[in-house]
């Protein structure tokens, strides 16, 4: 009966939201805004809610047992450090090594898998400064707009892909130490926020700053990498091409295989890096930092310096992954690097559980690459993805794959 | 002179209503230490309510300005309140006290779903609003080369925005509810176990908050007289800094931080260049950090082991 109540009150509150928002529509004509009413909305809405609560309430007790059901047997005690996730991550390695040889490694899957892997290695970029020292950083694109510009611009003067390839990286992570020296002594929402405001004073300097950055119309016609000297095109003067040095016929797949190796080893590098970098000396310190800075500092840890060249290290990568987003793309503006797509970045950080790098693979296919097949529903997409978001957190706040598992479980009876 | 004159008068305007919006934010953080990154986009849906307010109004035949302002005013207050309300219950409330970052997440997903739901409904393009308020007052002689004016709808902004604040002030220092508000941000475990219902007084924060950014909303609609789907993001930004700017958490530090912001992006347009005023406002939200990290008014926090 309680069930019942609580969906008869959420369908209410749901007409009285869609009353306004839904029952009237502000349409666009000659004469101006053109009111248009659709009173028989209203009702709809409110039944879908009230039949979507209700089935959730009615749902909730199978789903508490489901949720809390314990791990069967002894408490086990887990010694050093699970092989598992070694496993996993070469198996997924491997499938994505092979996939453009597989027979659904069509143009079409790559490019997607391209988009996707981008992510990945943003995801995994940001996951050091996030995930490995724990400072939020929410203007994470702003520096994947420096490398991707940094690149755009020296191109402009004739330099390659792979020549800047590393001046992208050092730029950036040049930018994240100047933003990150005055800043990284604030406490977490805080430095949330200023990055946020760096990102959009990047962004704001972008858009205007036109002789120098091209402006709202950005940067066109940016070249594509090469492999080992040779360009990927039909032809080439002066230049052997790729077709004609491996004695191919030319097509134009190639060029969408090579961009998609490369990003898979841009992505693969960030994972091997922070994965090595987390059992060094710093990335000790960075796990340190994060749980206690006042202990760290009095351990004569310097929070500043150990701040810093986590920032660096994971602008460094968004500097690398802008560069090839230039590439890949061809062209671009400030458009692709608003705030929501620092938020994605950093959704894909948290959603797959921080300090997770398989979740963040996870989590990456889970919010860019699903949505791409739903190309077509383009205007239910960005609906569907904020709403995924807020799902996921309130169904696993940790993250889908919780990174930091503890090294033993206790049953619930047991831990009295 | 004139010209600073004007400047200060349309920053004090712009003032008020990011004031109002940062209230929102720093009310939220202050009790549960959340970054409600949807609130701009309630201010966003309060400006659309009003807009649809207006329209639904003058179709009923009502002429009078007063009037139909007062009711548009009901309107937008109680319609974006429910909103407020509905975000917190859906998306935070069952994420309060787990890991700190969940909600923020949940936040920004909500922020998405608000703009594009506004976008799916009400269609992407920008919706104009006729001046509803016209005219003011002409502060210097008609001879002087530039006409200061005080427009009648910054009058209205102004002073429904101090109306507003002091009505606010007292509902937080008077009354049992805004006891109970000052009581869970100082210990939510205690203000429990004393018998407060924390979860009402919650969302009672989140209503107001979304009722103050209703407000805005319509200030927001009367005084750009175009509304779309995205302003709330850029509004939102810059009352969050105001409301960092004024020390998170406190009141009058929101109101300061708000008139504050409002005038530096009013000066730095008049004088500086108009496509750098984002700029400038976050600029000072850097300085204002690095120098002074607790904001003007906020106490500073200290951390201990």
């Amino acid at each position: 009966m309680a069930a019942f109540k609580d969906a008869i009150l959420a369908g209410l509150v749901a007409a009285l939201l869609a009353l306004p928002m839904l029952g009237f529509h502000l349409g666009d004509s000659a004469q101006g805004l053109q009111l248009e009413t659709h009173l028989e909305l209203v009702p709809l809405a409110a039944a879908i809610v009230f039949a979507g609560r209700l089935a959730l309430n009615l749902a909730a007790p199978w789903l508490a047992k489901w949720k809390d059901r314990a791990p069967a047997g002894k408490p086990k005690l887990e010694t050093g450090v699970s092989r598992r996730p070694l496993y996993i991550g070469i198996a997924m390695a491997a499938a994505a090594l092979i996939l453009p040889l597989t027979p659904w490694g069509d143009r079409n899957i790559l490019d997607k898998a391209t988009l996707v892997l981008i992510y990945v290695m943003l995801g995994w970029g940001l996951n050091i400064v996030v995930g490995l020292a724990g400072l939020l950083v929410l203007g994470y694109a702003a520096f994947y707009a420096v490398g991707a510009y940094a690149f755009a611009i020296l191109s402009q003067m004739g330099f390659s892909f792979w020549q800047c390839l590393p001046i992208s990286g050092a730029v950036a992570a040049l930018f994240g130490l100047l933003v990150g020296f005055p800043v990284l002594r604030l406490r977490g929402d805080y430095l949330a926020i200023v990055t946020l405001g760096f990102g959009e004073i990047i962004r704001v300097i972008l858009l205007n700053w036109a002789s120098f950055t091209g402006g709202p119309n950005g940067i066109s016609s940016i070249p594509r990498p090469s492999f080992f000297g040779m360009p990927m095109t039909a032809s080439s003067p002066g230049h052997t091409t790729f077709h004609e040095f491996f004695d191919i016929p030319f097509s134009p797949v190639q060029r969408i295989v090579l961009l998609y190796y490369v990003i898979l080893l841009l992505a693969l590098v960030t994972n091997l890096v922070s994965l090595r970098i987390r059992r060094l000396p710093v990335g000790r310190a960075w796990d340190a930092l994060r749980e206690d800075e006042i202990a760290c500092r009095s351990l004569g840890i310097n929070p500043t310096s150990t701040k810093l060249s986590a920032f660096a290290l994971g602008t460094a990568f968004a500097g690398f992954a802008g560069c090839f987003f230039a590439t890949r793309q061809g062209f671009i503006s400030p458009e692709s690097f608003s705030f929501i797509e620092s938020a994605v970045i950093l959704a894909i950080v948290v959603l797959g559980g921080m300090g997770s790098q398989t979740g963040v693979v996870l989590a990456a296919i889970l919010l860019v690459g699903l949505p791409e097949w739903f190309r077509d529903l383009a205007q239910y997409r960005m609906i569907a993805f904020g709403g995924a978001m807020v799902l996921i957190m309130l169904w696993r706040p940790k993250g889908l794959l919780a990174g930091r598992t503890p090294t033993i479980r206790l049953n619930k009876g047991d831990a009295a | 002179m004139n010209y600073f004159l004007q400047q200060l008068i349309n920053g004090v305007t712009l003032g008020a209503i990011y004031g109002l919006i940062a209230i929102g934010y720093t009310m939220v953080y202050g009790i549960i230490g959340m970054i409600n990154f949807a609130h701009g986009d309630i201010m966003m849906i309060g400006a659309f309510i009003s807009l649809i307010a207006f329209l639904v109004i003058a179709a009923l035949g009502v002429t009078s300005v007063p009037l139909a302002l007062v009711l548009v005013l009901v309107c937008a207050l109680f319609f974006t309140s429910a909103y407020g309300w509905a975000v917190e219950r859906v998306a935070y409330r069952r994420l309060r006290g787990s890991f700190k970052l969940a909600p923020l997440i949940s936040a920004i997903g909500m922020s998405i779903v608000l703009q594009n739901g506004v976008q799916l409904v009400q269609g992407a393009r920008v919706k104009p609003l006729a001046p509803v308020i016209t005219g003011g007052i002409e502060l210097s002689g008609a001879e002087s080369s530039y006409p200061v004016t005080l427009g009648w709808l910054q009058i209205v902004i102004i002073l429904l925005t101090v109306a507003l604040m002091a009505g606010f002030t007292w509902l937080i220092q008077r009354t049992s509810l805004g006891r109970a508000q000052r009581a869970t941000e100082q210990d939510m475990g205690m203000a429990m176990l004393l018998g407060i219902n924390v979860d009402r007084v919650i969302s009672m924060t989140f209503v107001i908050g979304a009722a103050l950014a209703g407000v805005a909303g319509l200030m927001v609609t009367l005084y750009y007289g175009v509304v779309d789907f995205y302003i709330g993001f850029n509004a939102g930004m810059k009352a969050f800094t105001a409301a960092v700017l004024g020390g998170i958490g406190s009141l009058p530090g929101a109101m300061l931080g708000g008139l504050l912001i409002g005038l530096i992006e009013a000066l730095w347009s008049g004088y500086g260049s108009i496509e750098y005023k984002d700029v400038a406002v976050f600029a000072v939200l850097i300085l204002v950090l690095m120098f002074r990290p607790s904001g003007l008014l906020g106490k500073p926090e200290v951390e201990k082991v």
